[in-house]
This record gives C-alpha cells, structure tokens and sequence, in this order.
C-alpha cells in the first residue's frame, strides 16, 4: 500500500489523500493581461520533474503541499502551505 | 506448423518480408521530420507520401514502432460525440477505418459491434439525449434507447446492478467497432515504407533547432538531421518536446489503465460503457475481455499498474456482469494519456513556423488515428490547418474559445 505523509494526521493509505494540482502563484488579476491569466489558467509545465503540489487529506480535510517526483511517483516532503522553508 | 518454426529458427537468411525498411544511418536532410513512430505518426507519414507527393520523410522513434499510447488503448472506434467539431472529426475518422484494410493490405480485424453507453442516472440520460440529438443532427447512427433494447442486444447483462445502480437507458451507436491496435501502426508504417518514408527506431529526438523563429531541424541521439517541418506526434511526452522550443501547453499527464481476462468462448458482441460505474469493457476476437476504467487520479510519468485499479474496475464490472466472479485477468497495463482542459486534441501549427503539434491525444486517440494522420499530412504539406481541426488549434487556450467535448470517455456524467 502506498502510504503519504499528511503533516497533521501522520502517515496515511494514499486513498485517503485526493490530488489538488500542482502549486502556481496567481498574477494579480486586476493588473496582468489576458494572456498572462490564460497562461495562469490553462498552461502547465507538463513535463516530468520534482513538483510542488496541493494535496488534500479528506478524512481531515486539511490541505497542505506536498514534493513529488511526478516520473517515480517518490514523494520527497510534505508539509502545511507556508511552513516548508522552515524545514531546512 | 512445428517444421515451419524449426524451418524459420534454423534460416541463415530471415525467411519472411519486413513489414519496412530499416535503413543503417539517418541522411542529412529530409523534406519533413516525423516525431514518434506510433499510429498518428505513420499515418500522418503515410497521407504525405500518398496524398501530397511528399516522400523525403523520416519518422523518428525512440522506442519501437506502436510502443506507446498506439498499442495502449483498449481499441474502441465511435463517432457519438458532443460537439459538432467533435463529431465531424470522429465521424471522418470512423469512415476512413472502415475500408483502411484495402487500403492498407493488412486484415486489421476491424469488426463493428455496435455500442452502448449505458446511463444509471437522470442526469446522465439526459447528457446521452443530448448527445443523440447532436449525432443525428449531424448524421451520425446513433439513438437513446430504453432497458428493453439493452436486455435484446446484451442479454447477460444485470440491469438492476444488483440493485443499487439499476440500468435507467443507454446512448446507442450501432457504428461502434473495435480493431486490432498494433496492426494499425504496422499497417500505416508498411505503406509509408513502401511510399519511402523511412522509419528510425531507437533515435530519440534530444533537441529541435529554431533559426530566426523557424525549425531548421532536429538533434537526434544519432546525430543532427537538417529539415524545414517538424511534426511532434508524441502524445505523453509532448510537454517535454515543447520545453525545447519553449512553447508552453496545457497538458497534464496522467496514467491510463486498462487489463484483459483470460480467453472466454464468445458471449459478448457489443461494446459496453458505463459512465457512471467509469468502465468500458469489449470482447476480442481472441477471446479476451479488454476493459478499461477512469484516469489515474493524480500527475504520473510512468506506465507502472496498481492493484488499485484492478479492485475498482473489478468492483464495477461485477455490478454489471455477476457470472464473471471467477474469472482472472491476464494482463494489466498502463499508457499516458496527456490530457487537456476541455477534453478535445490540440493540432495544428504552433508559434514556431515550420513545428506542427498532434497532441492532446488523453482518452481518445486510437479511434483517431486515420483522420489525423490525414488532416496533419495536410496542415504539413500546405502550411494551413485542415478544415477539420482548426477549433483544435492550440491559440484556442489564450482566445478563451474552448471545445468542451463533454462525450469523451473520461468524463464522468
């Protein structure tokens, strides 16, 4: 069974997690351009690589960001949004 | 049949004709390089030299011939899509497959069975109404019919779904055919052969080299080939073809996966889909049960397959067919489906002149094959996209015009 690390609940079956996408910062919406916010939208650095993500866990609903190897499937970190600088 | 082996594995010589020529080195030039040696590919190969004269052609792969989404899919042909760009797309798609065993001079085993998209909600009756209205205003053989045609049509089928999920109707389109995958890519990689088209397996495109905005050829894992049109038909692996030239897509990629049961005597000659219970399942020719069940949930590069899966699928399946309980599945696999935002393909040329895209191939590539072949060996030979996929331009995305093509087999109802 393939196991995640929710950073409140601790380790946890994979089934309990559900994927948010990858993290992206919004551009302010009032100043950027419509092709900056199509970009924003629907444009993604689709290629395989170490990514950031939102991932929720849904028996707890807490949403945190996860570091994933989206060609192994290796789960590297996992931490609440805003903590992860302090790790290291 | 034991003497006719022994007979081939004792031959100095290899006793039978190659499907195609493999010839030892790559030349400098070529009129256009193909990327990826998979159904789309060959066929986009094919249509050039057949159609548009078009000859000096090298088709670059950096597996072998049909190793991905090609030889992946679980083979379903249909046209009963949602939007009419959808529609007439598919449905030219579905008109070419009919006589592509003449053409190609291969028995592709294209057989029409006829296929039901059952619905076990209001909801998603009135999706597949809608989605009849839609065919037939478009021409397209395809009707909304109640339980009783179901139950004549597939008797083994439990329509109550034991109770919980009862069978309320279903999309009927009698054109729906299944076919044999990898004979497609054969079939399309022999004629582009004979036509001089060469095929290079085990070359990887490392690079696409841009001058002054244009393609001025591509670095290969064999060496640099000089060429003036690229066309990138990688499905999976486009998102990593495009960082190359820097143009950014909407493309996320995901695992699909599909598994075969053991042999069983014929007892099943439709196609059956349930978009609510997200499971399609088909008998083969050989025997075999090939089913399919939703996308992977989250991003993945890779073709590995998960027990997941086949609990889930096999759950579903039970709902709808009890008596195969004590059948084993044979095989399991995975292929990556890039999927885009409103569930329709991206073709066409790209802000590189001279590049030209056949991607966003997700759930729904297979059945495609010919008439994208067809209509990008056109927007290749004449700089201007083929009437047919111009909606499925990739500018779409920044002009906020979408194509939501709601029939596709990954969206749930």
């Amino acid at each position: 069974m393939k196991l995640m690390r929710c950073p409140v609940n601790g380790w946890r079956p994979i089934q309990e997690f559900s994927y948010g996408g990858t993290f992206r910062a919004m551009p302010p919406p009032e100043e950027c351009s419509d092709r900056q916010w199509a970009d924003y939208v629907f444009h993604r650095s689709g290629a395989a690589a170490v990514k950031k993500e939102w991932w929720c866990h849904l028996a707890s609903g807490v949403w945190f960001i996860a570091e994933r190897n989206t060609s192994t499937d290796e789960i590297l970190r996992t931490y609440l949004y805003g903590e992860g600088d302090h790790h290291e | 049949m034991p003497f006719g082996l022994l007979r081939f594995g004792m031959s100095r010589h290899y006793p039978e004709p190659r499907m195609f020529r493999c010839p030892d080195r790559l030349k400098p030039h070529y009129d256009a390089v193909i990327i990826g040696a998979g159904g789309h590919g060959l066929a986009a190969a094919y249509y050039l030299a057949r159609d548009h004269g078009i000859r000096e052609v090298a088709v670059l792969e950096k597996s072998y011939l049909g190793a991905g989404g090609t030889g992946r899919n679980t083979a379903i042909i249909r046209s009963n899509y949602l939007t009419a760009e959808g529609v007439r797309f598919y449905d030219e798609s579905l008109r070419l497959f009919r006589d592509l065993s003449a053409d190609l001079d291969l028995n592709l085993f294209y057989s029409r069975r006829g296929h039901f998209t059952l619905a076990h909600s209001d909801a998603t009756l009135r999706t597949m109404r809608w989605r009849a209205e839609v065919n037939k205003h478009l021409g397209v053989d395809s009707e909304l019919v109640g339980p009783e045609v179901i139950r004549r049509e597939c008797p083994r089928l439990d329509l109550s779904c034991g109770g919980h999920t009862p069978v309320l109707g279903a999309l009927y389109h009698p054109p729906g055919a299944i076919a044999r995958h990898d004979a497609v890519a054969w079939g399309y990689g022999r004629a582009a052969s004979q036509r001089g088209v060469e095929i290079h397996q085990q070359t990887e495109v490392t690079g696409i080299r841009v001058q002054g905005g244009r393609v001025a050829g591509v670095e290969t894992s064999r060496g640099f080939v000089e060429t003036g049109k690229v066309l990138s038909a990688v499905a999976g692996y486009t998102p990593a073809v495009m960082e190359m030239v820097g143009v950014r897509t909407p493309l996320e990629v995901h695992p699909l996966q599909a598994c075969v049961s053991e042999p069983l005597k014929p007892w099943l000659d439709t196609i059956i889909v349930s978009a609510n219970l997200h499971l399609y399942v088909s008998q083969s020719s050989r025997g075999e049960l090939v089913m399919g069940a939703a996308l992977d949930p989250y991003e993945l590069h890779s073709t590995r397959s998960t027990l997941d899966f086949v609990e889930g699928l096999a759950g579903h399946l039970l709902e709808l067919f009890p008596f195969l309980g004590e059948v084993r599945v044979l095989r399991q696999w995975a292929g990556l489906a890039d999927m885009t935002p409103d569930f329709s393909p991206i073709m066409g040329k790209t802000p590189v002149e001279g590049l030209y895209l056949d991607a966003g191939w997700g759930t729904w590539g297979f059945k495609a094959t010919p008439v994208c072949g067809k209509t990008m060996a056109h927007t290749l030979a004449t700089d201007r996209p083929h009437p047919l996929i111009e909606s499925f331009r990739l500018s779409r995305f920044e002009e906020f015009d979408l194509v939501g093509e709601k029939g596709a087999a990954s969206v749930g109802h």
